[in-house]
């Protein structure tokens, strides 16, 4: 992975360093919040590891924590990560092949998929992707852990506002894209549709019919 | 907890399945020969899906409204990533002005 270092300016990975940063204060609140709901500190370590996709975890824990079956749970949770689908499609080849394929499709993440689109040039999407994503994926599990450890030490999270980092985080990273009128028309339409079906349809799947803005870019061209 | 082996097949099963997802995008990718305006089009349903979250999870918790704390925190810092202002600088505002108003008694 030295080329990563060789490829990427200080400034990119000054940022990705950061957005892991925020990454693990997050871990901190959701291993604390998981064992605080009474699961053991397996389980916390093993999503934190295995599904590496912090908002469907958080809704796992939750919904098995007020009582809930847990394949319903994880269900829920799919419903949550199926964006993760269209971001591969999004992505030229920066997964790899073969084997490292397995290691490059794991951590694809909204960080992770937001770097890469954010540079210019394929190799360079390429380091972005691959140090963003091994960021994350020692962050937070390391957050996880230690939140689980330490647990209600940690106290209430929100006080030091860490749950506008995550929206911060991709909002500065798209918004180059954004001053694309065509496609901030499509943005914008999209997160309209989300919020407004918010109230009424289970998480994750306002998200996905965000999707539908994108036929505002489609009808723009037709008519070009 | 609930019955333990009933957790870790919920959990194995998010994990499958999330791994799923994960492949057969650039799977798919690799596959079909897209043209240049379908790439182009494939880009912008990424940014329109990660405009999406951020409008979600800055405005709303559960199937409710967040408070305004964290959306002002948020709307701070893309005004300061619109004048080209430092990463930093906009991660750390977003969490600065949230966690002001909220010591302010803002929710």
């Amino acid at each position: 992975m030295s080329s990563i270092y060789r490829t990427l300016t200080g400034g990119t990975l000054r940022d990705i360093a950061l957005a892991c940063l925020a990454v693990w204060f997050i871990g901190l609140s959701y291993g604390a919040i998981a064992t605080a709901s009474g699961f053991p500190l397996w389980v916390p370590a093993a999503q934190s590891v295995l599904v590496l996709a912090g908002a469907s975890e958080f809704l796992f824990i939750g919904i098995v924590a007020a009582g809930g079956n847990p394949i319903a749970a994880a269900l829920a949770g799919l419903l949550v990560n199926a964006r993760h689908l269209p971001y591969g499609l999004a992505l030229p080849d920066v997964t790899g092949r073969g084997w490292r394929r397995l290691l490059g499709s794991h951590v694809m993440n909204d960080e992770s998929v937001v770097f890469a689109l954010a540079q210019e040039d394929l190799p360079r999407k390429r380091a972005a992707y691959w140090a963003c994503g091994l960021g994350v994926l020692l962050c937070w599990p390391a957050g996880a852990i230690l939140g689980a450890l330490i647990g209600r030490a940690i106290g209430n999270t929100d006080a030091f506002g860490l749950d506008a980092m995550f929206p911060a985080v991709i909002l500065a990273l798209i918004m180059p894209a954004l001053r694309d009128r065509v496609t901030v028309r499509a943005a914008l339409a999209g997160a309209a549709i989300a919020l407004a079906t918010t109230p009424f349809l289970p998480a994750g799947l306002p998200v996905l019919l965000a999707l539908a803005g994108v036929a505002c870019t489609l009808s723009r061209r037709a008519t070009r | 907890m609930k019955d333990t082996a009933l957790v870790l097949a919920g959990l194995l099963t998010l994990s499958a399945g999330t791994f799923a997802f994960r492949f057969s995008g650039p799977v798919l990718r690799q596959r079909v020969a897209f043209p240049p305006w379908a790439e182009r089009l494939l880009e912008a349903a990424a940014v329109v899906l990660l405009a999406a979250l951020v409008v979600t999870t800055a405005l709303t918790k559960g199937h409710g409204f967040a408070g305004l704390a964290r959306p002002a925190g948020v709307l701070v810092g893309g005004g300061l990533a619109w004048r080209k202002a430092p990463f930093l600088a906009v991660v750390l505002a977003a969490a600065a002005i949230t966690a002001v108003l909220r010591l302010l008694g803002v929710p």
